[in-house]
């Protein structure tokens, strides 16, 4: 009975199991193949498929070297320069922090719709405590973060505590922050002149370093460099994966030893710090502290998401695959702004790119079908 | 057999609102066996299954384990005292690979300051102990470890599930369900990795409604019948009809007619 095998059994029914009911017997006599992956006969395009289905970022990596050459061709030297390519990702820094705060809260099949509204308030409370209080910057600064960790803390506790929707929590919050923000500045805008001479840590983001044509502000290195961290820990992390499992199938994680509620929680607080991250680098990025910027970073950062090949229903796609999502629309306004059509079209242009990536995520996750 | 058991309750009672699904329900695992836990829909062999892996907690009764009282207050509890649990509907992640399903919760970190400071995973310790797991119980037909578990097929799924039970489960292994969604094929393969998995001395809990899996792999059979254990039967001495009769009333057991 404690008979130990630790002799690998092979694909060959074991000893005492014969098949013991009449309609099995015939099983004998059948292929004794339990499955086969069959990695040879397929066709380029399965091949391609499956390609991309093990790597969920490749797809927004060849739209976005695909655009860059398209515009490059098109626009010559005055695309293809260092000034305008450090340009786009300037332009693209807030977004690209924000969409990394999205990216956590949709890998787990939620949805924040309060990202803008946090980073704005963030940024306003480190303006506010600084020029009405008195505080020194670098204390406003952690008030600030501080802020954006307790809206996304709130919005944790709605989505796993009371089990509420993320989107109608995040719908919620999104007007709740938005209105106390207006209240609390009181609609009014700190100067940039005056934050530059008296609190230029607030303006910290706005600073750059120059490699020739090149500009990379402190609010670019740190977004590659959240994305970066955020890639490792998500990937090599059992913190990163219990995201994916999070966004995958809640009760499978549950059940296998996951805490959900406390894994949510975490997630919609790093998101609300990492918006309140963003809203520092906002002041970097305008200069003035301003309670009405930033108006649509939620839906920009939706955007840059869905481009990117993540799955709005949770647990598939890469973190670096919303930076590239958030690089083509950076690449299609300045690149069409150059050539000088209609910013209409670009718009149009983000609206069939959202609506293709959907389309191409359904395809792949055929292969598993 | 002068063994004892190694997992056993006593005078379990669960309510729910009205409802009794647990009456006073006992139950006892002895080391090394398969005991097949079989009753009508509603008899309370569910709640029973969930009060040993700590799905649901008790309102009354004891449990033990070798010996010594437990009170779980969560799978996870119950998993930590060496009682894995394969749910009917697995409890895989679908995105993540065979490796990640196998250690979800119990990954493994790198020694030293990678692991300690970084939190980074040991991936190839990870996916070498899944590699080993799943080979000695005959699933080495999955050819790759990073593979998702999604593109696996439904017999494959339940192998990884019954393998992960099996690496970790140190001292009982409950399966519910474990063929329901199978086909005659798949149903064989996971019937003989449970053998396999009794043959390395690890006791195994099946629920099912299969009456020929049941008498052909169990060595008792306990039935449940109205929130309580109406009697454990060898299935040697019993055919299938007389199991069916009892777990429906049609007919009682000899020693509860004598009792």
């Amino acid at each position: 009975m404690s008979e130990t095998s630790t002799v690998p059994q092979g694909a060959q029914p074991s000893q005492g199991s014969q098949p013991s009911q009449e309609f099995e017997k015939v099983l004998t006599g059948s292929a004794t193949q339990v499955a086969s992956f069959d990695t040879h006969d397929k066709t380029p395009i399965q091949k391609f498929q499956h390609f991309l289905h093990g790597s969920p970022s490749a797809v927004p990596l060849i739209v976005l070297v695909l655009s860059v050459a398209v515009f490059g061709i098109i626009l010559g030297g005055k695309f293809f320069s260092a000034f305008t390519m450090t340009l786009i990702l300037q332009q693209v820094a807030i977004v690209g922090i924000v969409g990394a705060a999205q990216t956590l809260v949709i890998l787990t099949a939620g949805i924040d719709l309060s990202v803008g509204a946090i980073m704005v308030l963030s940024s306003v409370v480190m303006g506010q405590f600084t020029f009405r209080y008195g505080l020194p910057p670098s204390l406003a600064v952690l008030c600030g973060l501080a802020c954006g960790a307790l809206c996304g803390y709130i919005n944790g506790l709605l989505v796993a505590r009371m089990k509420l929707p993320p989107f109608i929590v995040t719908l919620g919050m999104w007007q709740i922050i938005l209105a106390s923000n207006f209240l609390y500045s009181a609609n009014e805008t700190i100067r940039s002149q005056d934050i530059s001479a008296q609190a230029p840590l607030l303006q910290f983001f706005g600073n750059n370093i120059r490699f020739g044509g090149a500009v990379f502000t402190y609010g670019v290195i740190a977004m590659v460099l959240l994305v970066a961290l955020l890639w490792y820990v998500l990937n090599h992390t059992a913190w990163g994966r219990h995201v994916y499992a999070v966004g995958d199938d809640p009760d499978a994680a549950e059940l296998a030893g996951v805490n959900v509620k406390r894994m949510l929680i975490s997630v919609y607080t790093l998101s609300g710090l990492i918006c309140a991250l963003a809203g520092w680098a906002l002041i970097g990025r305008i200069g003035s502290v301003s309670p009405t910027a930033g108006q649509f970073a939620n839906i920009e950062s939706i955007t840059a998401v869905v481009i990117g090949g993540l799955s709005l229903f949770g647990g598939r796609g890469s973190i670096l695959g919303m930076i590239f999502g958030a690089l083509i629309v950076g690449v299609f306004s300045l690149g069409l702004r150059l050539i000088g059509t209609d910013p209409q079209w670009t718009y149009l242009l983000i609206g069939v790119l959202i609506i293709s990536a959907v389309a191409i995520d359904q395809w792949i996750r055929k292969v598993a079908g | 057999m002068a063994l004892e058991p190694i997992l056993t309750a006593r005078g379990l009672v669960k309510r729910y609102g009205r409802v009794t699904a647990l009456d006073h329900a006992d139950f006892d695992l002895y080391p090394g066996e398969i005991l097949a836990v079989i009753g009508d829909n509603g008899a309370g062999k569910s709640s029973m299954i969930k009060a040993i892996s700590g799905a649901i907690t008790p309102d009354e009764g004891e449990i033990k384990l070798e010996g010594q009282p437990v009170h779980f207050r969560s799978p996870i509890e119950a998993r930590s005292a060496g009682i894995e649990t394969v749910y009917q509907n697995l409890a895989l992640s679908p995105a993540l690979s065979i490796a990640d399903n196998m250690f979800l919760g119990r990954e493994i970190r790198k020694p030293g300051v990678m692991g300690q400071w970084f939190r980074k995973l040991d991936r190839t310790a990870m996916e070498k102990f899944a590699r080993d797991k799943l080979s000695e119980l005959g699933l080495m037909t999955i050819q790759n470890i990073n593979q998702a578990v999604e593109t696996l097929s439904g017999g494959q799924r339940q192998g990884v599930a019954v393998a992960r039970a099996a690496a970790f489960g140190s001292k009982v292994i409950i399966l519910d369900e474990p063929t329901a969604a199978l086909g005659v094929k798949e149903s064989r393969r996971v019937l003989e990795l449970i053998l396999d998995v009794r043959r390395r001395g690890i006791p195994i809990v099946l629920i099912s409604h299969n009456m020929p899996h049941v008498f052909e792999v169990a060595d008792r059979i306990h039935i449940h019948r109205l929130g309580r254990r109406l009697t454990v039967i060898n299935p040697k001495d019993y055919t299938m009809s007389d199991a069916v009769a009892f777990m429906t009333g049609a007919k009682l057991p000899a020693e509860a007619i004598a009792a």
